[in-house]
């Protein structure tokens, strides 16, 4: 049953990923991105992360992707037209390099299925709220103050760029209007 | 038959090599980003794969700096593409080869 559901939503995923690649519209790639998400929240509740799977979709599917929706309606994004490539030569490269990351993946594979390991169960309270709160407040409290200054950074920084004037200092831009 | 460890693991280095890919043969630069978005996941699925099969929270704990650090990205990546396209009213990254604006 569990593996059914895992066949159903990794091959949900792959696909949506692949339809991610193969779309010329970044708004479709869009929708298939948050459909990737929502496949891989389903497979975190499977591994007993409920916690994990409700903040993939609030935030990924939700914050981040409205972000990125926006902006592309922003922007007004065309579609992108069939010209001839200039870096023609890259695309053999890259198919290479797929292959040699897959290589070294299935040699990690192959080692870890080599090794012993513990079998799971979901009645362990691993992935429940209370257990992430407890850690991420005692053990871990340092890791999430410096996250909490690194969200500052990025709003900081954001704002910066994306102000109009760019990054002229608003004396310049104001002699100039 | 219960889902095993490596089946996981196979899921996201699939998931993790069509990003890069992705990011390697797209040219339009938010299509690009929303592949570095699709690589941070297939990272994460394998975080909670471990963090279930060895019943340690560690890797929950990881996911969730990572979710934190893509929203931050998100944030400055958006805002530097609002830029490079004000500056030069594309989003080809092949347009914007140099650093110079």
């Amino acid at each position: 049953m569990l593996a059914l559901l895992f066949i159903l939503f990794g091959a949900m995923a792959i696909g949506c990923a692949l339809a991610l690649v193969a779309q010329r519209h970044p708004l479709y790639s869009a929708i298939s991105l948050i459909g990737v998400f929502i496949s891989l929240a389903c497979l975190y509740v499977m591994l007993a992360a409920p916690f994990i799977a409700a903040v993939q979709v609030i935030v990924y599917a939700g914050a981040i992707m409205v972000l990125v929706v926006f902006v592309i309606m922003l922007l007004n994004v065309e579609e992108e037209e069939h010209r001839r490539q200039r870096l023609k030569f890259l695309v053999p490269v890259a198919v290479a390099l797929a292959g040699v990351l897959i290589a070294e993946v299935a040699f990690i594979l192959v080692s870890v299925q080599e090794s012993r390991v513990l079998p799971t169960s979901a009645t362990s309270d691993v992935g429940i709220t209370q257990s992430i709160g407890t850690a991420l407040f005692t053990t871990y409290l340092l890791p999430f103050e410096i996250t909490s200054i690194l969200l500052l950074m990025a709003i900081v920084g954001a704002m910066t760029l994306a102000r109009r004037g760019g990054l002229i200092p608003p004396r310049d831009a104001g002699k100039r209007g | 038959m219960e889902p095993q460890l490596s089946w996981y693991l196979a899921l996201s280095a699939v998931l993790f090599t069509i990003g890069v890919t992705g990011v390697i043969i797209k040219r339009n630069i938010i299509a690009m980003f929303m592949c570095i978005e699709l690589m941070l996941n297939a990272v994460n699925l394998t975080f909670v794969a471990f963090a279930s099969f060895f019943h340690d929270v560690t890797g929950q704990l990881f996911v969730f700096i990572v979710m934190t650090v893509a929203a931050a990205e998100a944030a400055v990546g958006l805002g530097i593409i609002i830029a490079i396209f004000r500056n030069r009213e594309t989003l080809d990254v092949d347009e914007a080869s140099i650093l110079k604006l």
